[in-house]
C-alpha cells in the first residue's frame, strides 16, 4: 500500500500546489471584489438621489438643481418595447427554423451569421441602423433606437429558442403526428410550449442585455430633455441620460448619474432573477 | 454521468452535457444541442401519410419562418452593404494610407487611423493580459476547489457582472476607478516599473491603463464562463486517473484537466477579445480620448469604437462621416474575423460529432 506517497512529495510540488490554490482564492477575490464595489457604491451613491421628483420630473438645465429623469425611464420604456416587438417574434421565428428545419448546409449558415451577428459590436449596429432610417427620415427617432436593439437581440433569442427546442424529446413529436397533427401545430402547441420556460428566459436574458445598451442609442433615440411619447421623434433613455450626466462637469448631474444607474441596474437585475426563478422552476430535464 | 464516458477520448463529452441558458451563448453547449434529434426520418414517413389538404398550412408556416430565419442572414448582409456604401468616400480618398495614416484632421478633411487602431488593439490586448489569468483562476477554484455550497453563489455573482450595462462600469470607472489609479496605483507603479517606460509620464487617472482595467472587469465573466464549462465538460475520471498516479491537486488540475480543456480555452479567450475590441461606452468614458500613439500606459488614447461614438453625431463634412462609417467596417470586419476564429476552434474539438446529420 503507498500509504505513505503524500509524505514523499517533495517541497516544491507542496509550494506549487499552494501557490496554486493561493492564486485561484486570490483570483476569485479579485473578480468578485469590483463587482461586490460597483455595487456598494450604486447604492450608496445612488439611493440618497433617488426621490419622487427623480421619478416624475423631467431634466433641469444646468446649474439648476432637481429635476429628474422620468422622461428617461419612460423613452427606455418606449424603445425596448419596440425592440421587443422586433427582436422576439424574428428571433424565436429563427430558432424554430434552425431546431425544426434547420438541419443542413442552410441551416448551419444561418446558425454562423446569428453568432456573427451576436457578435457585431453595438456601435456598428448603430451606424447601420442610422444610415437605413435616421437617414431616410431625416430625424433622429425613438422607432429606430428600437430597431438597433431589436437586431441586437435576434440572436441570444434565436440560440435560446434553439437550444431549448432541441431538448424537447423527438417522441412528442412523433406522438403529435400520430395524432395527425400537421407540423405547424405540433411546433407552435407542442414543441414550443414545451420549451416555454427556457424559450421565455432566453428572451429576458437579450431583453436584459439591450436594457442597457448606450452604443446605439447615442444616433439613433438621441436623447431628448422633454416628454416625449411618439415613435418618430428623438427620445430620451436612462443610459444615455447616464452617459450625458456621467461626462458633464456639474456636482448635481453626476449625483442623478448614480440614481439613474441605481434604476437601470434594478431593472436590469430583476430581470435577471426573475429568469433565474423561472428557470429554476421550469427547466426542462435533458433530451 | 460523466463516469460512463470513454476515458480514452476526453474531447467527445463536450458534445453531450445539455446545460441552461446563460447570458452568454457559448459555443461549446450550441454545438452539443446539434446532435440532438436524431431520428427525423421516422417523422417525415408519418407525415406523408396526411392529406394533402393539410400540406397548405404546413407550407404557409414552413415559409413564414424560413423568412424569419433569411431575416437573420439579410439583417448581416444590409450591415455589410451599408457600411462599404458609406464609407465609399473614404475607401477611394484613401485607400489603404487610411490605416497607417497618422493624422486625424476634419478641417483639411485629410484621415488616418492609426491612434485609434493602436488605442483599440493595446486597450484589448491590456485586458486580455489582465483578465485571462485572473479568469483561469476563477473557473479552477469554482470547478475544483470551492465547496459545493458556494460554487452557484460564485457563479451566479460573475454572471451578474456580465449583466451591468456598460455605461455603469463608465460611471464608476470615472468616479471611483481613475482616482483610485491617480492617487495610489500609478505613483506606485511609476515608481518601481518607471524604467520599462511603460509607466511614465502625467498620471490623470484617465487613460490607456484605466480603459485596460475597465475591460478585463467586463471580460471576466466571458471567459470564465467558457472556460468553467469546458473544465466540468472534462470526465471525473480522467482527474481521479491522474490523481490515483501520486499527483498533487494543482498537478492533476494542469494536466489532468487544463491540457484536456486548452481549446476551448483558446476559444473563451478570442470570443473576449471580440467583446473587448467592440466595447464602446465604458472605455470612450475612461480612455481620454486624444488621438495619439504613446508609450506610456498613462497616456490618453482613443479607440475606434469611441471615435464613432463621439463623433459621428457631430461630423458634417461627406469625408469626415464616410471616414467614421470606415473605421466601423474595419471594427466590423476585425470582429467577424475573431469571432470566426473562436467558433471554428470549438468546432475543432467537438470534431466529428459536431456535423448535422442530415
Amino acid at each position: 500500500m503507498p500509504a505513505s506517497t503524500s509524505q514523499k512529495v517533495s517541497l516544491w510540488r507542496r509550494l506549487t500546489d499552494w501557490g496554486a490554490t493561493g492564486f485561484a482564492v486570490l483570483a476569485a477575490i479579485l473578480v468578485i471584489v469590483p463587482l461586490l464595489a460597483i455595487f456598494v457604491y450604486l447604492v450608496i451613491k445612488g439611493i440618497g438621489s433617488v426621490n419622487i421628483s427623480f421619478l416624475t420630473q423631467t431634466p433641469k438645465p444646468p446649474g439648476e438643481l432637481g429635476g429628474g429623469m422620468a422622461n428617461g425611464i419612460v423613452g427606455t420604456g418606449l424603445i425596448l418595447a419596440v425592440a421587443s416587438v422586433i427582436g422576439i417574434p424574428l428571433g424565436i421565428g429563427s430558432g424554430i427554423y434552425l431546431a425544426e428545419y434547420g438541419r443542413n448546409r442552410f441551416g448551419d449558415l444561418i446558425r454562423f451569421t446569428a453568432d456573427v451577428l451576436n457578435g457585431v459590436p453595438s456601435i456598428v449596429v448603430g451606424i447601420t441602423v442610422y444610415s437605413l432610417i435616421v437617414i431616410r427620415q431625416k430625424h433622429f427617432s425613438a422607432f429606430s433606437g428600437g430597431v438597433a436593439l431589436g437586431i441586437m437581440m435576434i440572436p441570444t433569442v434565436a440560440r435560446a429558442t434553439e437550444e431549448m427546442l432541441l431538448m424537447v424529446p423527438n417522441v412528442i413529436r412523433e406522438a403529435a403526428y400520430g395524432l395527425g397533427i400537421p407540423k405547424w401545430r405540433t411546433t407552435l402547441s407542442i414543441s414550443l410550449r414545451t420549451a416555454s420556460a427556457g424559450v421565455i428566459t432566453g428572451c429576458m436574458l437579450a431583453f436584459a442585455r439591450v436594457a442597457g445598451e448606450t452604443a446605439p442609442l447615442l444616433f439613433t433615440a438621441f436623447g431628448n430633455q422633454f416628454w416625449n411619447l411618439k415613435l418618430n421623434q428623438p427620445t430620451a433613455a436612462l443610459s444615455l441620460q447616464v452617459y450625458t450626466y456621467a461626462i458633464s462637469p456639474y456636482d448635481d448631474w453626476h449625483k442623478q448619474a448614480w440614481a439613474g444607474s441605481l434604476i437601470l441596474i434594478v431593472l436590469i437585475v430583476g430581470a435577471v432573477a426573475a429568469v433565474r426563478i423561472t428557470t429554476s422552476r421550469g427547466r426542462l430535464k435533458g433530451a | 454521468m460523466s463516469d460512463s464516458v470513454d476515458p480514452m477520448n476526453p474531447s467527445q463529452p463536450l458534445g453531450r452535457l445539455p446545460k441552461p441558458v446563460t447570458s452568454m451563448p457559448s459555443l461549446a453547449k450550441v454545438d452539443a444541442g446539434r446532435t440532438g434529434n436524431k431520428s427525423t426520418g421516422a417523422l417525415e414517413k408519418i407525415r406523408n401519410t396526411y392529406p394533402r389538404s393539410s400540406r397548405i398550412p404546413d407550407e404557409v408556416f414552413r415559409w413564414i419562418i424560413i423568412l424569419s430565419a433569411i431575416s437573420v442572414f439579410a439583417i448581416v448582409l444590409l450591415v455589410v452593404w451599408e457600411l462599404v456604401d458609406k464609407s465609399k468616400l473614404s475607401l477611394h480618398q484613401f485607400g489603404l494610407h487610411f490605416f497607417y495614416g497618422h493624422d486625424w484632421d476634419p478641417v483639411n478633411d485629410s484621415y488616418g487611423a492609426m491612434p485609434f487602431i493602436y488605442g483599440t488593439l493595446v486597450s484589448s490586448l491590456l485586458a486580455l493580459v489582465l483578465a485571462v489569468p485572473l479568469s483561469i483562476g476563477v473557473a479552477v477554484f469554482v470547478t475544483e476547489m470551492c465547496p459545493q455550497r458556494l460554487r452557484s453563489y460564485i457563479s451566479f455573482l460573475v454572471e451578474l457582472l456580465a449583466a451591468i450595462p456598460s455605461v455603469i462600469y463608465g460611471l464608476w470607472g470615472i468616479f471611483v476607478l481613475a482616482p483610485l489609479l491617480r492617487d495610489y496605483v500609478e505613483p506606485f507603479l511609476a515608481k518601481t516599473l518607471g524604467w520599462t517606460g511603460l509607466f511614465g509620464g502625467p498620471m490623470y487617472g484617465l487613460g490607456m491603463l484605466a480603459a485596460g482595467i475597465i475591460l478585463a472587469i467586463m471580460i471576466v465573466p466571458v471567459i470564465a464562463s467558457i472556460t468553467r464549462e469546458v473544465m466540468t465538460a472534462v470526465p471525473q475520471n480522467q482527474r481521479e486517473a491522474v490523481l490515483a498516479l501520486g499527483a498533487t491537486r494543482w498537478e492533476m488540475i494542469r494536466m489532468g484537466v487544463l491540457r484536456n480543456a486548452r481549446i476551448g480555452i483558446v476559444g473563451g479567450v478570442i470570443l473576449g477579445l471580440g467583446r473587448a475590441l467592440g466595447e464602446t461606452m465604458a472605455v470612450t468614458m475612461l480612455i481620454g480620448n486624444r488621438p495619439e500613439v504613446s508609450k506610456s500606459l498613462f497616456a490618453p488614447g482613443y479607440t475606434m469604437a469611441s471615435v464613432i461614438a463621439n463623433e459621428f453625431t457631430e461630423a458634417t463634412g461627406d469625408m469626415y462621416l464616410s471616414a467614421l462609417v470606415e473605421i466601423g467596417l474595419a471594427l466590423f470586419i476585425v470582429t467577424l474575423i475573431v469571432n470566426a476564429l473562436a467558433r471554428l476552434l470549438v468546432w475543432s474539438i467537438t470534431g466529428g460529432t459536431a456535423r448535422p446529420s442530415a
